[in-house]
């Protein structure tokens, strides 16, 4: 299944701890904030991409299923 | 506005006036009472709905969408909330924060059961048996002609459910439909993250349908007269006639209805712009600039403006009237715009003065460093970002001056300044109106 990064921007307070953990896809805007990809997962990031998620301190990042 | 004799039109010098909503407006110059509404040609008294499902129909096939912003449907969502299981809850969203627009403050202050029509129609369609009339608590007079006309309903037991009214806080992303439902469950006046959207679980977690007054005024006289008669006016693609706000280099700052479809510098001329105006605000704070020599003749409905990245939005025409700069009003906006955010995302909380700041920069002509570029990376990262579309709409605006005014901001940009920043503040022509700080409760 066809999985992307989401995130509840009122949830997340710019730790910051995504882009450390998967640099591969997320960086950070200059206030500190993630930007994520539009495009789904890659099989071989889902697990990196799981921890980012497991590991948000405000449980603001998600995997949702795909938009595209 | 003269009354005509067929929910018709008139010939203006300019443009076609509609007269629907704003049929007999000026009869008495105060709010029609509810005996004046129910005798007032041509709308006589409310259908009874004994199937919802066929005003609901009707509606769709009307074509309707909503008169505020993002221009939905008004069928498809109706169909939605009476699709949920449970009873449902209809919201009148009176609240019109933008500061531009004062459309739906006219049509309640004159026309208040014509609204609430709207309301208690779409109420008993979507199988709701609750109609929450949500009004800016800074509108004092506002609140007091609804409560007379809920009063008079009351009295005459005319509606088959509860009217209930409620004063918000009324800053600008209080009148968005999740931060209006979040307020009235209790909580502040701020939008909240979708999934789940208010149709899904609203008020009281009902499913909730939202519209503005206007719109359910439409519904009102679509219950009344049905889809055909919708779509005599305005194009097959966005028929019906709109409310717009016409103000700034005009002579007849006012209300006016129109065709929708009416093209834009024929709008405009119902209010006698000032000969040299070159470019025209369209929709509001979260609209867009233009030049008058290529939106002129461009029709004022949603699926022409798309193609230029516009929108009719809340019907908000504004004439940036000579002497005064496009730049330094989108600056003076964009400031507000920054302070009016619910302060709950990041990339619109630092963002939004950011860009605010750099566009001030540009428009007193006193740049450090490079605003441009700055503003071309920062427009590009904030966008789609927040919980709302507050960051969008600022950056659409944002965006839309520097296209339609590219030649003063690259010469503001390179250090020269702006004549008119530095004419004596007596003279100074501020056009768009930046309302007053609200006091210490502002969310609740």
């Amino acid at each position: 299944m066809n999985r992307s990064l989401g995130i509840n921007p009122i949830a997340c307070t710019g730790h910051g701890i995504c882009a450390e953990l998967l640099p591969e896809l997320i960086r950070l805007d200059e206030w500190g904030y993630p930007i994520l990809p539009a495009d789904p997962v890659p099989d071989q990031l889902q697990p990196l991409a799981k921890r980012a998620v497991r590991l948000c301190p405000t449980l603001a990042l998600r995997l949702e299923r795909s938009s595209r | 506005m003269t009354p005509t004799a067929s929910a018709g039109r008139h010939r203006q010098a300019s443009a076609v006036l509609a007269t629907r909503l704003s049929a007999n407006w000026e009869d008495s110059g105060r709010p029609a009472s509810l005996q004046e509404h129910l005798a007032r040609f041509p709308y006589g008294p409310p259908p009874r709905i004994a199937d919802g499902g066929r005003l609901i129909e009707a509606v769709t096939q009307a074509g309707l969408t909503g008169r505020g912003g993002a221009g939905f449907p008004t069928g498809v969502k109706m169909r939605a909330v009476a699709d949920r299981r449970g009873p449902a809850v209809v919201v009148l969203n009176g609240l019109e924060s933008e500061p531009a627009s004062a459309k739906d403050k006219m049509l309640l202050g004159r026309a208040p059961h014509l609204a609430l029509d709207g309301a208690v129609l779409a109420a008993v369609a979507v199988g709701a048996d609750e109609v929450d009339v949500c009004l800016p608590r800074n509108a004092g007079w506002l609140l007091a002609t609804m409560h007379n006309a809920v009063t008079e309903r009351a009295r005459a037991g005319i509606d088959p459910v509860v009217v209930r009214l409620h004063d918000l806080p009324h800053g600008y992303v209080s009148s968005s439909e999740t931060a209006v439902v979040n307020w009235l469950n209790g909580g502040p006046a701020k939008p909240v993250a979708t999934p789940p959207r208010p149709f899904e679980k609203g008020v009281a977690r009902r499913p909730t349908l939202l519209a503005n007054a206007e719109t359910l005024a439409h519904v009102a006289l679509i219950g009344r007269f049905g889809s055909a008669w919708f779509r005599r006016l305005g194009t097959q693609d966005a028929p019906g006639s709109m409310l717009t706000t016409i103000t700034g280099g005009v002579a007849a700052t006012g209300v006016y209805e129109i065709e929708v479809g009416t093209p834009v510098g024929a709008a405009l001329g119902l209010a006698e712009p000032h000969e040299h105006v070159r470019h025209v605000l369209i929709g509001g704070y979260f609209g867009t600039w233009h030049d008058l020599d290529s939106v002129g003749t461009v029709p004022l409905a949603g699926p022409a403006l798309r193609k230029l990245g516009a929108s009719p939005g809340a019907g908000v025409l504004v004439a940036l009237p000579p002497g005064a700069c496009g730049l330094i009003e989108t600056a003076r906006v964009l400031w507000w715009l920054a302070g009016q955010g619910a302060e709950q995302c990041g990339p619109c909380l630092f963002g939004l003065p950011a860009i605010a700041d750099d566009f001030a920069q540009l428009a007193a002509g006193r740049p450090h460093g490079s605003p441009l570029d700055r503003l071309d990376r920062r427009l590009g990262t904030v966008s789609g970002r927040g919980a709302c579309a507050h960051p969008d709409g600022a950056v659409r605006l944002a965006r839309s001056a520097l296209s339609a005014f590219a030649a003063d901001a690259k010469a503001h940009a390179s250090a020269r300044r702006c004549l008119y920043a530095y004419r004596g503040s007596s003279q100074r022509a501020h056009v768009l109106p930046i309302p007053v700080p609200q006091g210490t409760d502002r969310w609740r």
